[in-house]
This record gives C-alpha cells, sequence and structure tokens, in this order.
C-alpha cells in the first residue's frame, strides 16, 4: 500500500503542474478563475490522498505511541 | 464612539482575552522546563492541527497572500496554497511522526539536540543555531510587519492628526503585537502558545468567512449603486441596476470584473468602460507567471521541514497518531483560508473600487483598505481582530522557539545541564526571548518594512527550504556523515547570502536565476539553485567522509542494523 500511496503523491505533483490552464480565463460557476477552481480540487485531493496514507501506511507503529519519554530527565 | 474608536476599543478587548487565556494557562504550569517548553507532551490531535495550522497560516497567508493576488492574479493560490497542502503534510508524515518518536525517547527539545545526537557532532549546533536564529528573524518580521501595515491600511482616516493619513501608525501596531504576544509566552510557554494558538486559529477562519461574505456582498451592493457594475443581456453587455440578491449573486457580479483591471479602467471614461474597455485577462489566469518559476515554486513548502518552531510543536504530541488529523485536515483549512484571500485581492484589480496610490502602491495594505471600505465599523474591528490573530497565532511559536534554542543549545549545552536550575533555565529563556523582540521591533522600523512581504517571506522560506535535505537524509539515510550536514548547510547558506545580495536583499521583485538552455532562457526561483546545490553537497562529501558509529547508528535504525 506504501507504493499506492507514493504514486498518489506524485500524481498531485504532476497535476500541480497544469500547464493547460495557463492561459484559460473561464469562470467556473460564473464566479471562479478555472486556475483557481482547479488548484482548490487539487487542495481537496491532497487531503484525500493523506487520509489514505493516514489509514493505511502509517510510518510508525501504534505501539511506538508509547515510547518512553526521556525528556523528563533531560529536558534540553 | 467614533469609527476608529470603535475599532480599537473591539481590538483592545480581543488582545485582553489573549492575555487572560495566557495568565490561565500559566495556572497549569508544572513549573519545569520540559512543561514550559514543551506541554509534557500532552497535546492532542485536535489542538495539534490547530496550533501547527495557526503557526503556518501567518500574516503572509492573509495579508501578503491577499497583496500578491492584487499584484499578481490569481495564480498565487497554485503557486504557494495548492503546493503547500501537499508538501506540509508530506513533511508532519516523513519527517514530524518519526522526529516526535525520537525526540521522546532520547529527549530533544530542539533541531540541534537531534542533530548532534545523530551525527555524533556536537560543533554541528553552533553551526545550526546561527543560522536558524537568522532565518527566524526575517520569518518574525513579516508578522510584525504585516500587522502594521494592515492596522494602517484599515484605519486610514479615522484619526485625523495622529498621522499624515490618518491612520494608527505602523509602529504603535507593531509594538503592541509585540508586547502582547510576549506577555502570553511569558506565562503560558508552550500550553499557552498552543491554546492560544488554537483560539486565533478558529478566530480567524471564522472572521475570514464572514470577511469574504462581507466584502463579496458590500462589493457587489457597491459597485451596483455606482453604476460600474455590469450583466449580460441579449448577449450584449450593459449596465446592471438590480441590487445583488445574495451572495451567490454578488459572487457573479464581482468575479465577472476581475479581468477589467483598474489600472486600465482608469484611463477611459466610465461610458466607456463596458464596451471598449477588455484588459488582459491576466487576473484570472496565469498568462504573468513563468511556467519554470511556477514549477521550482514547489520546494518553498519544504520549508515547513526545517522550522525549528514546528519542529518544537511536533514534539508537544500526546502520541504518534495525533498527527494523522493535522496530516489529512492541513491541505483543506489552507483552502478555507486562502481562497477568500485571492479572491479579495483579484477583486480589487477590477473596476468596481478605487484603490487610492497609496494603497495601490503597497499591495499589504490592500486588505485591511477593503475591510475597511466595505464592512461597518463594529465588523471591521472584529475582521482586523481576526487578522490580528493570523498573524499572532505565527509570532508566538517563533518567540518561543527562539528562546528554547538559545537555552538549550548554547547555555545548557555548553554551561553543562546540572548548572542551572529549571527557574534559572525558563528565566534565561525569557531574557533572550525580549532580547530577539527588540531587536525584530526595531528592525520593523528600518526600510526593510518597506520591502513587500511576500517577497521578504519567499526568501527566508527559501532558506529554510535549502535545509530540508539535511533533516530528510538524516532520518532515512544511515549514509549521511557530519562533514556531510557541514558541507550541506555551509552551502545552503553562502548560496542563499550570494543569491540574496544578488537581488538587492529582496528590493528586485520576483527576481530569479536564469539558465539560458540554447536560444531559450529558463526563469526558476532561487530556492532550486540553494536547494539542489545543499544536497549535491550533502551527499556528495557524505559518500566520501567517515559515517557516524555503529552505536549511533544502531540508535536511530535498529532495524537495518
Amino acid at each position: 500500500m506504501k507504493k499506492v500511496v507514493w504514486g498518489l503523491v506524485l500524481l498531485l505533483v504532476v497535476l500541480h503542474q497544469d500547464i493547460w490552464n495557463w492561459d484559460n480565463d473561464r469562470l467556473v460557476f460564473g464566479f471562479l478563475p478555472v486556475t483557481l477552481a482547479y488548484h482548490a480540487g487539487l487542495s481537496i485531493a491532497a487531503s484525500v490522498v493523506w487520509l489514505i496514507a493516514a489509514t493505511t501506511a502509517w510510518p510508525i507503529q501504534d505501539d511506538d505511541d508509547s515510547v518512553n519519554d526521556a525528556t523528563s530527565e533531560v529536558a534540553r | 464612539m467614533s469609527p476608529g474608536m470603535i475599532k480599537v476599543t473591539i481590538i483592545g478587548v480581543y488582545l485582553g482575552l489573549l492575555l487572560a487565556l495566557g495568565l490561565f494557562s500559566s495556572r497549569l504550569f508544572k513549573g519545569t522546563s520540559k512543561d514550559y517548553l514543551l506541554a509534557s507532551h500532552s497535546i492532542g490531535p485536535f489542538l495539534l492541527l490547530m496550533s501547527l495550522f495557526g503557526t503556518t497560516m501567518t500574516g503572509f497567508a492573509l495579508v501578503g497572500s491577499t497583496g500578491e493576488a492584487f499584484a499578481e492574479g490569481v495564480g498565487v493560490y497554485g503557486m504557494l496554497a495548492s503546493s503547500s497542502g501537499i508538501i506540509h503534510s508530506l513533511c508532519f508524515f516523513v519527517l514530524g511522526v518519526k522526529l516526535w518518536s525520537w525526540g521522546k525517547k532520547y529527549g530533544y527539545t530542539t533541531q540541534a539536540g537531534f542533530f548532534r545526537d545523530r551525527l555524533d557532532s556536537d560543533k554541528i549546533g553552533l553551526v545550526l543555531f546561527p543560522i536558524l536564529v537568522g532565518l527566524v528573524v526575517p520569518y518574525l518580521l513579516v508578522g510584525v510587519i504585516s500587522a502594521g501595515k494592515a492596522i494602517e491600511g484599515a484605519t486610514r482616516g479615522d484619526f485625523p492628526g495622529l498621522t499624515e493619513s490618518g491612520a494608527i501608525p505602523p509602529w504603535l501596531t507593531e509594538l503592541v503585537i509585540c508586547v502582547v504576544v510576549l506577555v502570553y509566552v511569558f506565562f503560558g510557554g508552550m500550553r499557552g502558545t498552543a491554546w492560544a494558538n488554537t483560539f486565533q486559529t478558529i478566530v480567524f477562519m471564522v472572521l475570514g468567512v464572514v470577511a469574504f461574505y462581507l466584502i463579496a456582498t458590500g462589493l457587489a451592493a457597491k459597485s451596483v449603486a455606482d453604476g460600474r457594475a455590469h450583466q449580460t443581456t441579449d448577449g450584449q453587455r450593459v449596465v446592471r441596476t438590480e441590487p445583488p440578491t445574495g451572495l451567490w449573486d454578488s459572487l457573479h457580479i464581482v468575479s465577472q470584473e476581475i479581468p477589467k483591471a483598474r489600472r486600465v479602467r482608469d484611463q477611459v471614461t466610465p461610458e466607456d468602460q463596458i464596451e471598449s474597455v477588455e484588459a488582459p485577462p491576466q487576473f484570472r489566469t496565469r498568462e504573468r507567471m513563468d511556467p519554470w518559476m511556477f514549477f521550482t515554486y514547489m520546494l518553498i513548502p519544504f520549508s515547513v521541514g526545517m522550522f525549528p518552531h514546528l519542529f518544537q510543536h511536533w514534539l508537544t504530541a500526546k502520541s504518534g497518531s495525533a498527527f494523522k488529523l493535522p496530516v489529512v485536515a492541513h491541505p483543506v483549512f489552507i483552502l478555507i483560508v486562502w481562497i477568500p484571500c485571492v479572491l479579495i485581492g483579484v477583486w480589487a484589480t477590477s473596476g468596481l473600487i478605487n484603490i487610492p496610490p497609496p494603497i495601490a502602491g503597497d499591495p499589504n495594505k490592500v486588505l485591511g483598505f477593503m475591510v475597511k471600505s466595505l464592512s461597518g465599523d463594529v465588523l471591521g474591528g472584529f475582521l482586523l481582530a481576526g487578522i490580528l490573530a493570523a498573524i499572532m497565532s505565527s509570532l508566538d511559536s517563533q518567540f518561543l522557539c527562539i528562546g528554547t534554542m538559545f537555552t538549550t543549545d548554547v547555555v545548557v549545552h555548553y554551561g553543562g545541564k546540572d548548572r542551572f536550575s529549571d527557574k534559572q533555565i525558563i528565566t534565561i529563556s525569557r531574557l533572550f526571548i525580549i532580547a530577539i523582540v527588540a531587536v525584530t521591533y526595531f528592525l520593523s522600523l528600518t526600510d526593510i518594512a518597506q520591502t513587500r512581504v511576500f517577497q521578504l517571506g519567499i526568501w527566508c522560506f527559501s532558506g529554510f527550504s535549502s535545509l530540508f535535505p539535511l533533516v530528510l537524509l538524516a532520518v532515512y539515510w544511515r549514509g549521511l556523515s557530519k562533514w556531510g550536514a557541514y558541507a550541506g548547510v555551509l552551502t545552503a547558506a553562502g548560496v542563499w547570502y550570494a543569491l540574496f545580495a544578488a537581488s538587492e536583499f529582496g528590493a528586485i521583485e520576483n527576481w530569479s536565476v536564469d539558465f539560458t538552455i540554447g536560444e531559450r532562457t529558463i526563469h526558476t526561483m532561487p530556492v532550486a539553485t540553494i536547494f539542489f546545490a545543499s544536497l549535491v553537497a550533502t551527499v556528495v562529501v557524505s559518500l566520501v567522509t567517515p559515517k557516524p558509529s555503529a552505536e549511533t547508528l544502531a540508535k536511530f535504525f535498529p532495524e537495518t542494523t
């Protein structure tokens, strides 16, 4: 699943370079410039990708949540 | 009560609430330096989300994005906001969680502490400390200057006699902001900062949406009343006379005017404007942007990976799972704040509202001016409080992290950890914070304050971004050596300074590093050159120099040892 997540992140980066929208001055819904609407959609897509990452490819085990707290001694 | 006094009173009450929150959180203070600096690792998912988001969204996000959209058009969202949604969460995901687990396990409070351990190098802290502090100070300046400009733009004409423009002078706003943040950081420490960040993030997000509604509907109503709005009837563009019927209708009225830049419309008489002036659509496309500049802008958000104040916030997390909510919600939160600001900025370019030359000449003042022009005095006061909330929610973390770095990386590390009591450590931290705030405040009174906030922020972020390869390699590459780290940091610092100087210290707007291939010239953001120079130096020098000890590698990479 990790490979799928990294593939999706890479896809987001590629989609971010939307040169096909460069000169498009159409208004979406009659008020939102298309380049702004496209990148707003990309922000939502990013949240979805990170939701998939958080639920399927979290970088540490749940057990690691309870790692020993050394800062009580050091705090520095 | 005069309009100016109404705004000042509302802002005063808001600042008072913040002080009360800081003082209240101090009642939970356990008296230890760990609690003061890291809130005893007690911050859960919601507080972590709000404090991380509030910290990354500063005056740069509100005042700067509106001003830059006014100057450059809607492309500013894609340039920084949507890319940040991808990259910031990536940094939280690949760096934040790992560093949190090591920080809690091995007792780190600062980046220098981690790098010293990871690289078996005591001196790396001496190299990193001045560079990180040197980069945080301009970041602080961005916030302080934004506050001064926003309030100046919003109170223009309210206080005749006080200044030439009748506005609250920036120096006064900046002084008040510095003192208020200083006080609640002083008493509340990291817990107070996290609480204040959460409170302020909610305030600026809610008030941002309210501001958007008021400005959209107010601008539409005003433009119809002034005979400046148009509609298409039977294929003909005609002046609209019916008032707007709600938010949706207002959005249509004001957004249709985006491509008709005021600067062009000013040159013809009103009766000729609708039919004869079709200004370039640059403000609703990215015509003015270079595709390579846009592409290389994507490296700027990597700065989040090396912000010292975010490192400290990461360490406050209660558990690794607490990061999940910030990772997922961050991109959508950015959208909620940036889309309204960018739209307000491009609406200001249209012929619907007269932006006076002093405001148009200083884009940082555009948001404040729009708020003042299109909302009542009471709501205007609340909206100004929202702008200040966004700014202060970053300043507090930066103030605290500066004090933490000084006490941890310099005083305690070189003075000896048993030499100072917890109380003395906290006192030293507070004194250093005062010194840095004083330096920042005086810098804000110099000519640097005349630089566009956005430009200053970009240079500051470029510096942090260029250190991203170092932290990424430290977390995931066993082959990183201390000499590689030195090479990377010094290369980043040297190239950054050389390019910053070449741009006349940010005075040349949109300065780029140009490469000529054949007959074509490619313009790139300076961050690309600094980033890759630093990456290459770190990797190449690491490959040919001794690695950290086996014991150190086993500590950080047990699974591969």
